[in-house]
């Protein structure tokens, strides 16, 4: 069985981490962008512990993923809203679990369907080591590595914990 | 043949893979068509207005009726979502020449089409294409002669959600031609789905179909009586053709008895809404000054089609898709 780590702890770690890189890469007045459910979570906590100043928008990624010709569209879409220009802003880009990164790759195309951005800086809770794409966290909460037929999940959102789930293998 | 779209236009998992028409339909799919517009309007606000489902996917706009307003609304919603779109004015082109519609359309899907929008003076021509002609396109009815028009009646009811917190307290009136209304019925249809509890029909007595009250509506031939208290009032256009036919007196007669007035609206909640389908007739079913006043949400109608569309297409796409993975994985 797979230990898994607290949120709470690895938050505040991602915090700290989070202003220094801001700081030590001089991206002044960012806007966090969080990606439906997860990463809008931890967007909050983030904004509100560390970022208080910083406008929150929240992206919907299901009409850019690149499975829509194999799976159909997702139910339950939400629209995406950013209450502000994206243009030579600097992006905090948040989600809470990278695996593949193709969410990654579909959320930094509807970001640049919005403007072109300063820079993006990319927030995950954990990776669970399953890359497909060149995408990697700048700030990175916790790296797992999960057996084959487990993935792991951000469960919120009071309290925000994370969960294994099992998932049929092909 | 049967009218009914429910079978025809669901795949094996309960998802839409035509949009024929409403009936048989379930509250939980129309909502869900409701809230996919709702996002899809998001889009529509943005400096691109274009999202990448349909990359690489036809559609065809087949309208053998002419529409200026649902032809382009479709044109933009299939290039919002980055599909190619090919526009076929038919009734100027090959059924002139004699073709079936049988043929043009096989012609169609030789060209490799995904979808097909198609607006016809026939009803049932929609169902016909689905069930008869190309059973693996996802086809759309854009309007089929007296019978459904399913994508006004979803935009109108999108226009009522977006400014109405529900559909489970109103009265909706339905003002006009009701007998020549595709508008009409297929309103008629999703108000009561969605769980309207008073729908009322405001018509004169020629201009009434036969059978209304299967739809569970009250029916009325005094425009003053029926607007009273009524939440929303949705004017139907009058076709002049109608006049001809010996349904109407005149268009004069008409607008007194039955045309939108500042004066008759003001029967209405002091806050409801005014929809129109469009093109409205100033003057003939409507006044100026309710058309373009502050209860009006004509235009906005016009807003809400471009993402309702959008939400068929790309839900039926996404429909045809599975079923085909479906039944490919069953052989």
């Amino acid at each position: 069985m797979t230990a898994l780590p607290d949120v709470g702890p690895l938050l505040q770690r991602m915090g700290q981490e989070l202003t220094a890189w801001l700081d030590r890469t001089q991206r002044t007045d960012p806007a966090i962008v969080g990606i439906h459910t997860g990463g809008v979570w931890i967007a909050e906590q983030l904004r509100d512990q560390w970022l208080p100043n910083a406008p929150l928008g929240t992206l919907d990624i299901a009409f850019y993923r690149d499975d829509f010709a194999q799976i159909g569209l997702q139910q339950g879409v939400r629209p995406s809203e950013l209450p502000f220009s994206v243009d030579d802003r600097h992006l905090v880009l948040v989600d809470d679990v990278l695996m593949t990164g193709r969410t990654i790759r579909a959320a930094l195309n509807e970001l640049f369907d919005y403007g072109r951005p300063a820079s993006v800086t990319l927030v995950t809770l954990v990776d669970i080591e399953a890359r497909q794409l060149p995408i990697r966290a700048d700030i990175l909460g916790a790296s797992l590595a999960l057996p084959p037929g487990q993935r792991v999940k951000l469960a919120g959102p009071d309290p925000l914990h994370l969960t294994l789930i099992n998932v049929a293998q092909p | 043949m049967s009218l009914k779209s429910s079978q025809l236009q669901l795949n094996q998992q309960g998802q839409l893979r035509h949009f024929l028409g409403i009936d048989g339909l379930s509250r939980e799919l129309l909502t869900e068509i409701l809230d996919t517009a709702d996002s899809f309007l998001e889009v529509g606000e943005r400096a691109i207005k274009k999202v990448p489902l349909l990359r690489g996917k036809t559609v065809c706009n087949v309208f053998f009726e002419n529409s200026t307003r649902t032809r382009s609304t479709f044109e933009l919603a299939a290039k919002r979502l980055s599909a190619d779109v090919l526009n076929l004015d038919v009734q100027t082109s090959s059924t002139s020449k004699g073709e079936t519609l049988y043929d043009t359309l096989r012609n169609l899907e030789a060209m490799a089409a995904d979808m097909f929008v198609v607006r016809h003076g026939d009803s049932g021509a929609a169902h016909f294409i689905a069930r008869n002609v190309c059973p693996d396109v996802a086809i759309i009815n854009a309007g089929d002669g007296n019978h459904a028009h399913p994508t006004q009646a979803m935009l109108d009811m999108l226009t009522i959600r977006r400014h109405r917190a529900g559909f489970e307290q109103l009265s909706v009136a339905i003002v006009g031609d009701i007998l020549h209304s595709r508008v009409a019925r297929s309103n008629m249809e999703a108000l009561r789905i969605l769980g309207c509890p008073d729908i009322r029909i405001i018509a004169p007595r020629t201009l009434l179909p036969v059978g209304i009250e299967q739809y569970g509506v009250r029916v009325f031939n005094d425009l003053r009586v029926g607007l009273r208290d009524v939440d929303v009032v949705i004017m139907l256009r009058l076709q002049k053709e109608r006049m001809q036919s010996g349904l109407l007196p005149s268009e004069g007669e008409f607008y007194r008895q039955y045309g939108l007035t500042s004066d008759s609206l003001a029967l209405a909640k002091p806050d409801a809404l005014v929809m129109h389908p469009g093109p409205i007739n100033r003057g003939v079913e409507i006044e100026s000054a309710v058309a373009d006043g502050p209860q009006s949400v004509i235009l906005n109608q016009v807003t809400y089609g471009i993402a309702v569309r959008m939400a068929v297409m790309s839900m039926a796409m996404a429909g045809q898709t599975t079923q085909r993975q479906s039944s490919q994985g069953g052989q």
